[in-house]
């Protein structure tokens, strides 16, 4: 596994100071020297930085205090902080290092930017939710249900034990429907690619893009309206087995093609028919990969409200049985008592929200372990294929 | 095998390619009894996929068919809603409206967000972070959008309502989008809230395709002396195009389909209000959400016959977005 050292250099670092690795495989009498890192930075590009900012702040600060009529709001006051810095760096580099590198070091703080601005969300979701569901999480949350709750009932009351069944229940049985399908789907795709295969994958690619409500509203109106079936968790999980369907059809294709042809050929070479060489050779060979594929789907469902608010009834009484009568779960949970106008009840939520989100981070971490445990093995018996692995 | 004539292809994969080897040889296979079970099995699956998938389009097709005949072309014009009324009037203009421009916001924000993060993660972020910050993104992907909109009804918007109440009071008079006589349920905010669901799927495939950029390549644009940005203009945005489109429009597909941050954040309004940043809207996720309980006969007809026309507009995006991936493909090499 020798990932070779992509660690990027701007042109700008190419002062004569670096020399060329030659030590590595040089005779055993020689003396190894300390392997030389090259680095991406100096540090008087820090200071360069540095220096910028700080001169966009005094800017900026002169500007607010002593030229411009505003109030200073702390968010203009940063935002033209960064407006300002933008081109002070950009001035400053070019300067000294010119225009190329200038244009790179400008890039690079607008993508620093960018993707603060993806992870910033993340950090207060988890921290907002974990803030406000903690007032409320306590152990009877766990094992009461909302049956004999009132309006007025303090939000450490009740709980959301009938939610939290509902909604293993249903994830349950939507992945028991959804995953057996949608390997087999995804096997033909790869492995067979028969007549079917074209118009599957079209239809599998459209159906990524079914708005989850478009779901429930096929459930509801074709069982619900017509009083074949009366809400029920088994519906709920149709809804959201229809949901889950393309993504693990689709996701686990992709996972079944990066399977090493070779591999395959291999198999077939020694004489294994069809079945075996996929049964033993290829979906073993992809598993990790089609863990992710079932946990994405599983991700991509368990949070759905949509779907279940048209199809499961929503209760506040614990119904264990998936198949007969309203059941709720924990994203209905969540959505009504959030929409409730009493205090307390919002409380609530946030409490059903933090469970909510446990329960994805948990998922989460099993995908990741299923998935690593599966490459790493893979990874021991295939030494020489890092490139094949590289994406997932 | 034989050994290559002087005129051997060099940029081939194969090294070797004889004069035979022009089509590949006819391969024929036994397939044992065994093998058939497994084909039949196989593809009674993806048979049974395909036939479940097409039914919903035809049941909701079959579903919609009285209300459009009853609204008959009004019903892309229409914008309230009140299809059991006397006599019926709906149709989907204002639904229609709020779901695009919500989504065009939420794609102005996802998309170079998106872009800067994969980037970030493979190009920039120091090797020891790479791992993590990749689970990060996954994670996010993961977290349910009924969170986001919850966290967004509770904290966002409340955070974001004096910069935007500045905003209109500030630019109102000469910006045409930002005149608004309240804010706050607006459809830029469910806009916003929904790129915060977004932003995390189409970065988690934007940041899978780029990373399968060729490295040699990469490291060749470096060794030729290019900087790194000039290493990601000329090599990792080519090659990643059909990625970048494919993640965006995934992402639009889950920003036009979104309910919940639409029915909580906005407030709902049946018509067209053409300033974003003011109160009110309806998004065709929302409406449907917030209308079924109530719908009868023609109510139910015309919600899905609201589904269907979302469902044609995602369809239709996912197909150009397929179309463009494709022919971008052979030019991105790999």
């Amino acid at each position: 596994m020798t990932a070779p050292e992509t660690k990027a250099l701007p042109s700008t670092s190419g002062t004569g100071e670096r020399r060329p690795d030659t030590d590595a495989g040089a005779g055993p009498p020689r003396k190894v020297p300390p392997r030389r890192r090259p680095r991406a930075w100096r540090w008087t590009d820090m200071m360069e930085t540095a220096g910028s900012l700080v001169a966009a702040f005094f800017l900026t600060w002169l500007l607010f205090t002593r030229l411009l009529p505003f109030r200073v709001m702390p968010v203009a006051f940063a935002v033209v902080w960064y407006a300002l810095f933008l081109p002070i760096h950009w001035l400053v580099t070019k300067d000294g290092q010119g225009r190329p590198a200038a244009k790179d070091r400008l890039v690079t703080v607008l993508i620093g930017t960018g993707a603060m601005f993806a992870f910033a969300p993340i950090v207060f979701v988890i921290g907002y939710v974990g803030y406000r569901g903690l007032k409320v999480l306590r152990p009877n949350f766990f094992t009461e249900t909302m049956q004999i709750v009132g309006p007025l009932s303090k939000a450490t009351e009740g709980g959301a034990l009938h939610s939290i069944i509902g909604t293993l229940e249903q994830l349950a049985l939507a992945t028991a429907i959804a995953v057996p399908l949608g390997v087999l789907t995804a096997v033909y795709l790869s492995e067979i690619q028969g007549p079917l295969a074209r118009p599957v994958r079209l239809v599998a690619d459209a159906m990524t893009a079914l708005p989850s409500i478009v779901a429930g509203l096929f459930v509801y109106s074709l069982l619900i309206k017509p009083h074949l079936w009366l809400q029920s968790g088994i519906l709920g999980s149709l809804a959201l087995a229809i949901l889950m369907l393309p993504t693990v059809t689709i996701t686990a294709e992709q996972v079944l093609r990066v399977v090493p042809g070779s591999l395959r050929e291999a198999a077939l070479a020694l004489g294994a028919p069809y079945w075996r060489s996929v049964l033993l050779v290829v979906l073993p060979t992809a598993r990790a990969g089609l863990a992710t594929a079932v946990i994405l789907g599983m991700a991509r469902v368990v949070g759905e409200t949509a779907p279940v608010l048209m199809t499961t009834g929503g209760t506040t009484v614990l119904n264990t049985n998936p198949f007969s009568g309203h059941q709720d779960n924990l994203p209905l949970f969540v959505f009504t008592q959030i929409r409730s106008s009493q205090e307390t009840q919002v409380e609530r939520a946030w409490g059903g929200a933090l469970i909510l989100l446990v329960v994805v981070l948990l998922l989460f971490v099993l995908a990741r372990i299923a998935g690593s445990a599966g490459s790493g093995r893979r990874r021991a018996r295939f030494p020489g294929r890092g490139g094949q692995r590289r994406g997932r | 095998m034989q050994p290559t004539g002087p005129e051997g292809s060099v940029t081939s994969d194969m090294p070797e390619k004889g004069p035979h080897a022009q089509e590949p040889r006819k391969l024929e296979a036994r397939l044992t009894d065994a093998d058939r079970l497994y084909r039949a099995f196989v593809a009674s699956g993806a048979g049974a996929t395909l036939v479940l998938i097409t039914l919903i389009g035809v049941f909701l097709l079959i579903g919609a068919l009285p209300a459009l005949r009853t609204a008959g072309l009004s019903f892309l014009t229409t914008q309230p809603w009140a299809p059991d009324g006397q006599p019926p009037k709906f149709g989907v203009a204002a639904m229609m409206f709020g779901t695009f421009v919500s989504a065009a916001v939420a794609m102005v924000i996802t998309v170079p967000v998106a872009v800067c993060t994969s980037l970030f993660i493979n190009e920039y972020a120091p090797r020891s972070l790479r791992r993590g910050l990749t689970s990060l993104v996954d994670l996010m992907a993961a977290i349910p959008s009924l969170i986001f909109a919850i966290w967004g009804l509770f904290l966002l918007v409340p955070l974001l309502q004096p910069i935007e109440d500045w905003a209109v009071a500030q630019f109102g008079g000469w910006m045409p989008l930002m005149e608004a006589s309240a804010t706050g349920g607006s459809l830029f905010n469910a806009g916003l809230i929904i790129a915060c669901m977004a932003i995390p799927i189409t970065t988690s495939i934007i940041r899978e395709v780029l990373a399968q950029a060729p490295r040699h390549e990469c490291e060749g644009a470096l060794a030729l002396g290019g900087t790194r940005w000039g290493m990601i203009t000329a090599v990792i945005l080519p090659f990643g195009r059909s990625g970048i489109v494919g993640g965006s429009m995934l992402g639009l597909g889950r920003a036009l389909g979104e309910t919940l941050a639409a029915t909580l954040i906005l407030s709902i309004a049946f018509e067209i209000k053409p300033r974003i940043l003011e109160n009110g809207g309806i998004t065709v996720a929302s409406g449907i959400a917030i209308e079924f309980r109530d719908a009868q006969e023609l109510g139910l007809s015309a919600l899905m016959a609201a589904g269907l026309a979302l469902f044609l507009v995602t369809f239709a995006i996912n197909f150009l977005a397929a179309l463009v991936a494709n022919r971008s493909r052979p030019g991105a090499g790999a």
